[in-house]
């Protein structure tokens, strides 16, 4: 049996798992690693060390409007969103046990956009208030789709499956309220609808930064008891867990996480689904790794970001367009390859 | 005749009367009502003046493609639900619909596909590639599909078209408009050339999928069952499957994705008159075609001033169904 060294302070007590600690540092590097690039990469390119000096107020004024204006709150927005998106899909598979429960497949994101959009397309509201209604349709959603998927319990299954019809009578209604709107604030809207951090400034970056510190807070607290949920409810019980209070808080923590994601960035497909299985595999641990899960998130968000950016010159697609291909691609290669295995 | 055989045909009798209701009130309806005797008149061979050009000029048109989009919807659905033995199949929801959408806007924006003859073509031919894609990763195990599996194959399937449709999109304002067009199903303005086109498709799909009945009658028994009653189990599959490929592609075709009248209208077609697919495909027919009439008239009335696309209404209306049907504890092991 390998032993897991313990860390002991007070009354906490985490279990440190090499490979996990290793694999968080590793990606934790690669994130500022991309961050540089996405920095110094582009239509004007600038050196490493000139990066480094625009960003500490240093350079030249171009450099200065380009890579601490301009693409230091984009490359900023995408890490944190990437983060709330991966933490929030891990909170949500873990509840779930399945890697189905993600908030982009159980139709909570795109209760978070009816409700942002209503915001922005009906009574015109700003940011503060656009991310208000994201939460608040995110929560309706949630509680919607929870009370309707539970019967004797709520079964993943069930859940996914009732998820997936409120998503789509729920982007229907976004449809609806995008024909509805003038033309102009209709096509905003539905490049909004895809997803992207194109538009990113240091408002959004302060938004999502302060929910992601709620959020994350929460995380820490619930953290330890939302994994010993990996066993069956009866045996958490009987450990002592208070498993329905904990689950009601986890799944607020994990709605306002992605809600506030889709408040700055709108709805990004799948980097909630894929983070926590990628992060899963890389740290070899079998339940939710909530720092593996949000650096992942990053990472992939930021090079999706990049490659949506740079890769298809002079457009530049919004990443949600990317994300969404590579990971309904990889949502299709995962039923596969679960089902091959007799699990879903 | 047993009292049974006249309860059955007396809900062929009703949906009949439903339908030619339905029908007239959605020519009835809109910015200027019309009364019901003005619009058989207007319907008559040789009237003119303003409420025939209403009638005929702008509501004619919307309600018989809806007729005919719906009815092609419900034959589709049923067909499907029956093959699948799946009660959660929906051309729309397992993504059929999307892959039709996403072959007629590759074809217009990077082909310049632009006439309804290739634009059908596509959809159908889109439209087909999903379904094999769908029901292979349904069916990725050596068991059958289940319910859950395929909804969530046709989830991804959905996702990854819709992400792409929307990539397209972006390329210029003109693949935008059209892209509006094929995101949101409706039956307005859509032209009768177009219906022209797909007609004969449905036409053959429809035939096909009444004669596959007492097939599918015999498949619902289980395949081996099936093979022992004599039935060519594989080749009434393909049969059944090209029914709905051609059914679903000519819906597309015409009124674009359109969710939820598949799933929804079978379901209350077996409730009326039991499991024989005899009677579930040819009533689901006249039901969706009737649904889907009364959807756009809802959707021109509910609202005042600004018109509901009929692809929205039956979302809202067909969604609580779905969830109502996912929530059946049989469906779903707790």
């Amino acid at each position: 049996m390998i032993t897991v060294p313990v860390v002991k302070a007070g009354p906490w007590s985490v279990r440190v798992r090499r490979r996990a600690v290793l694999v968080s540092v590793l990606l934790l590097v690669a994130v500022v690693a991309v961050v540089v690039v996405s920095l110094s990469a582009g239509v004007n390119s600038f050196p490493i060390p000139r990066v480094i000096a625009a960003v500490l107020g240093n350079g030249t004024p171009a450099e200065k409007l380009i890579v601490a204006e301009l693409r230091l709150p984009r490359a900023v927005l995408a890490v944190l969103v990437g983060v709330a998106l991966g933490v929030s899909g891990a909170i949500f598979q873990q509840i779930t046990r399945n890697p189905l429960g993600s908030p982009d497949v159980v139709g909570f994101t795109t209760g978070a956009s009816t409700g942002a959009l209503v915001v922005l397309l009906v009574l015109h509201g700003g940011l503060v208030a656009t991310s208000f209604g994201a939460v608040a349709g995110g929560a309706v959603t949630a509680l919607l789709v929870l009370l309707l998927s539970s019967r004797h319990g709520v079964a993943p299954l069930r859940l996914v499956l009732v998820g997936i019809g409120a998503a789509a009578m729920l982007n229907s209604l976004n449809s609806l309220l995008i024909v509805r709107a003038q033309v102009y604030d209709a096509q905003s809207a539905s490049v909004w609808l895809v997803g992207n951090v194109v538009g990113g400034d240091w408002s959004d970056v302060r938004l999502i930064g302060g929910i992601l510190g709620i959020g994350l807070l929460a995380c820490v607290v619930l953290w330890r008891p939302l994994t010993l949920s990996e066993f069956s409810d009866e045996r958490s019980m009987s450990l002592g867990l208070p498993v329905g209070r904990t689950r009601v808080l986890a799944i607020a923590a994990g709605v306002l996480l992605a809600s506030g994601a889709v408040a700055v960035a709108g709805p990004i497909q799948f980097i909630a689904l894929t983070a926590p299985q990628v992060a899963r595999r890389l740290t070899g641990t079998e339940g939710a790794n909530l720092t593996a899960s949000g650096l992942t998130g990053a990472l992939l968000l930021l090079v999706a970001d990049l490659a949506a950016r740079e890769a298809f010159q002079p457009r530049q697609l919004p990443v949600g367009v990317l994300t969404g291909i590579v990971g309904g691609a990889y949502l299709a290669w995962l039923l596969g390859r679960e089902w091959r295995k007799g699990r879903a | 005749m047993r009292p049974r055989t006249i309860g059955r045909l007396g809900v062929f009798v009703v949906t009949v009367a439903l339908l030619g209701v339905v029908v007239v009130l959605s020519l009835m309806v809109g910015r200027q009502a019309i009364s019901p005797g003005e619009v058989i008149r207007a319907l008559l061979p040789g009237a003119t003046g303003d409420n025939a050009d209403i009638v005929r000029g702008l509501r004619l048109e919307r309600t018989v493609i809806g007729l005919v989009a719906g009815l092609a919807l419900g034959a589709a659905g049923a067909l499907m639900q029956a093959l699948t033995r799946n009660p959660l199949a929906d051309p729309g929801l397992l993504g059929v619909n999307a892959g039709a959408a996403a072959a007629v806007v590759t074809g217009f924006a990077f082909f310049g596909v632009a006439d309804g003859f290739a634009q059908t073509g596509l959809g159908l031919a889109g439209a087909a590639v999903a379904s094999v894609v769908v029901y292979l990763l349904g069916s990725g195990s050596r068991e059958a599909a289940t319910p859950a599996r395929l909804a969530l194959a046709g989830t991804a399937l959905t996702a990854v078209l819709f992400s792409y449709i929307n990539a397209v999109a972006m390329k210029d304002q003109a693949s935008f408009d059209e892209m509006r067009f094929w995101v949101v199903g409706s039956v307005v303005n859509r032209g009768y050339d177009r219906l022209l086109i797909a007609l004969p498709l449905i036409v053959v799909g429809v035939l096909l999928a009444l004669a596959m009945t007492p097939a599918l009658n015999a498949l619902s028994l289980g395949d081996d069952s099936a093979h022992a009653l004599g039935l060519g189990v594989g080749r009434a599959r393909i049969a059944v499957a090209v029914a709905i490929t051609l059914l679903c592609g000519a819906a597309t075709a015409v009124a674009g994705p359109i969710v939820f009248v598949g799933l929804t209208v079978p379901h209350v077609a077996r409730r009326l008159v039991g499991a024989d697919q005899r009677k579930v495909v040819p009533l689901s027919m006249l039901l969706a075609a009737g649904f889907l009439v009364f959807c756009d008239t809802l959707g021109r009335v509910v609202s005042g001033g600004a018109e509901i696309q009929a692809g929205i209404v039956t979302a809202v209306l067909g969604a609580p169904v779905f969830i109502a049907l996912v929530r059946r504890r049989t469906l779903v092991a707790a």
